[in-house]
Order: C-alpha cells, then sequence, then structure tokens
C-alpha cells in the first residue's frame, strides 16, 4: 500500500518525528512504499544539516537523510514554512539574498500543494504532531 | 468513496480538523494555509471547527497591539475558493458561551452525532 | 468495511484529546494510544472508568513501545490491545483512513 507521511513538530522537543521515523522504517520492513513524507509547522526543523546532537544520542536528521537514501524517499520540506524558520536550500538561499543554506542530503523544499497531491495519490495519509 | 474528475484525476474527500485557537500558536494560521493552496487541486473539501478550534472563526479579531497579522477576514474569502462546507461543533461553541451570530462567516452549526458521522466519510483527514 | 483509525498522543491527565476523540469515535471504529497517550491505558487511574466505558464502542490499542519506555507494561488494562509500530501500520492499512486528534 502507498502511504504518505506527515511530520508536524520539529526534531527532539516533541516525539512526533521519532514515531514519525518509526512508523515509517516498520512500514517499509513490511514492504509497504512511503510515498512522500510532509514536514510542516515545526517539523521543518527536521531538514537542518546543522544539528549536533550529543554522540551517544539518535541523530534525527542523518536518520531521515539515511532512510531516505536506502529507500528513495521523499522527503519534502514546506516552502512557506521553512522560509519563517530558516530552512534553506541553495537556491533559496541565493533568491533571499542568505549566506548560507542549512538544508539537509534526502531533503528538498517545496510548496504546500505537495501535500495535497500526497494526500491524492497515497491511499492513506498519516499525520505525526503534536 | 473515490470519483474521477473531469481532467482525469482523482477526487478525495479532505477534511481539515481545527482544533486549535488562533495566535497563541501558529498552527490555525498554517492550517488555513493549506486550505487555500488546497483549493486549487479540486477536491472535495470540508473545514471542522471542534474545541478551541471555534475560536478562529469568532468576529472583532485585533490584533494590531500584537504586531502579528489578523488572519480571520481571510476565512470569508474561502468561499472564492468553492470551499464551503464549514462544520462547527455545537457543544464546543456552547461551552465557550458562543453562537453561530459570533462567527464572521455562514457555518453549518452540527451535533457530535453529525460531526462523527461526517469524520467517517473522509478519505483523508488532515489535522492542526 | 473497517472504519477510521483515531490516534491520540496526549496524556488524558493534561489535555482533552483522548476524552473528544472518544465522542467522536464512532461504533466500531478503533482508537490507538500513542506517545504520551499511553497513560491512559493504566489501570487504576482516574480515567480508567471512562476507558473501559469506550471498549464498549471501540477497539482501543495502545502502542507497546511507548507503553514500555513510559514503565506502564505491567499496568495496562484488560481489553486494550498492544501493537508495536508494525502493528500500527496493519491498523492503518485495515482501516479507511486514519484522524490523528493531536
Amino acid at each position: 500500500m502507498k502511504l504518505g507521511i506527515m511530520v508536524n513538530e520539529g526534531p527532539y522537543t516533541h516525539q512526533a518525528s521519532d514515531s514519525a521515523y518509526q512508523f515509517a522504517k516498520a512500514a517499509l520492513a513490511k514492504g509497504h512504499e512511503i510515498s512522500r513524507v510532509f514536514f510542516y509547522h515545526d517539523g521543518v526543523n527536521n531538514g537542518s544539516r546543522l544539528t549536533v546532537p550529543p554522540q551517544d544520542e539518535r541523530n534525527i536528521v542523518k536518520r531521515w537523510s539515511e532512510l531516505a537514501a536506502e529507500h528513495k524517499l521523499d522527503l519534502v520540506v514546506c516552502i512557506a514554512a521553512a522560509q519563517r524558520r530558516g530552512l534553506m536550500d541553495k537556491s533559496e538561499a541565493k533568491r533571499h539574498g542568505k549566506d548560507a543554506d542549512n538544508i539537509a542530503p534526502g531533503f528538498r523544499i517545496s510548496g504546500l500543494g505537495q501535500l495535497i497531491e500526497a494526500g491524492i495519490e497515497a491511499d492513506r495519509l498519516v499525520v505525526f504532531g503534536d | 468513496m473515490e470519483e474521477e474528475a473531469g481532467a482525469g484525476g482523482k477526487v478525495k474527500k479532505f477534511l481539515y480538523v481545527n482544533r486549535k485557537a488562533p495566535y497563541g500558536t501558529i498552527y490555525a494560521l498554517e492550517s488555513l494555509e493549506v486550505v487555500l493552496i488546497g483549493a486549487a487541486f479540486e477536491q472535495d473539501v470540508s473545514l471542522a471547527f471542534i474545541g478551541d478550534g471555534v475560536y478562529q472563526l469568532t468576529k472583532g479579531q485585533d490584533t494590531k497591539a500584537l504586531g502579528v497579522k489578523n488572519f480571520s477576514p481571510a476565512f470569508r474569502a474561502l468561499d472564492d475558493y468553492d470551499v464551503n462546507k464549514l462544520y462547527v461543533d455545537e457543544a464546543s461553541l456552547r461551552a465557550r458561551g458562543l453562537s453561530a451570530e459570533d462567527l464572521l462567516v455562514p457555518v453549518e452549526v452540527v451535533s457530535t452525532e453529525r460531526m462523527a458521522e461526517i469524520m467517517e466519510g473522509q478519505d483523508v483527514v488532515l489535522s492542526f | 468495511m473497517s472504519k477510521m483509525l483515531h490516534t491520540v498522543n496526549k496524556s488524558p491527565f493534561e489535555h482533552s484529546a483522548l476524552e473528544t476523540c472518544l465522542r467522536y469515535a464512532r461504533q466500531g471504529s478503533s482508537v490507538l494510544l500513542i506517545e504520551d497517550a499511553v497513560y491512559a491505558a493504566a489501570r487504576d487511574t482516574a480515567v480508567a472508568q471512562a476507558v473501559q466505558e469506550a471498549l464498549k464502542r471501540v477497539q482501543l490499542y495502545a502502542l507497546a513501545p511507548d507503553v514500555e519506555a513510559r514503565g506502564m507494561q505491567n499496568r495496562v488494562l484488560d481489553g486494550v490491545r498492544l501493537v508495536d509500530y508494525e502493528g500500527f501500520v496493519d491498523l492503518v492499512v485495515e482501516h479507511n483512513a486514519v484522524q490523528a486528534w493531536l
């Protein structure tokens, strides 16, 4: 089955991103397809490659990047939510005259339409938030 | 439950469930942004307002002194986007001393049973 | 046909999400308790009676990894079924749609 996932909170403060990750991993292990993971609200912060958690702690951002690489997941960060919160890719940084970008590997920035599209294309959409 | 749209695309029943008050957190504003973008996809859209979510629709919101944007007038624009199924939970209104006259757009005030029925018929539920 | 899967992630002692969810969850639908909502699955609490009452209408599940993380594994109410993440996936697949009561 095709599953879409929405993550509405950032890493570490809330459990939402952890729950979504464990759910995604289990779904993939069971042979389901994750058609898209859409990050919204503070959830966009899951896509910052500048997080440096203590070494004995899970690395939430890296974990998403690795899962994306392994299973060709489409990790989409909402552009409007990302701009508010300072999450940028190269072209966004250039467009807004910022001196750096911070998006993690495997993530891409796109519009809210991608969320609606995920809702239309996937057989189920599961929302994780707080 | 799915029908074929004219353009050959799918039409699904989308329900946006709003349970949070505006301004204290950003959820209400960013939920409305999804609704406005989503309207272009010509899906079968409904909005539910439950609990503190009903506060999103109250008349008289004035955010000047806060220095944030008052986004409540945007609810009036929803009809232009053919988003006109707004359901408000009766018990939530009553518990907050409000009635339909206190809201800035026409809504359908529904009982718990009716709201449960509306929810049950959806394909995609986006919760904020 | 299986109906709606409701998910709740808030402690019932702090937040009305579970109470609200149970008001709307129709006969034959399922409620999955995750994260802090798993405290609602414990015995001898102030909400246990309401949870047991709900069990007559809906099937209640609790996410075992969240139950165990919070040390509640020996206190789970009879009738509440424990599932792991794979069981969570199965529930999503078996129901028509998922509604998160955030």
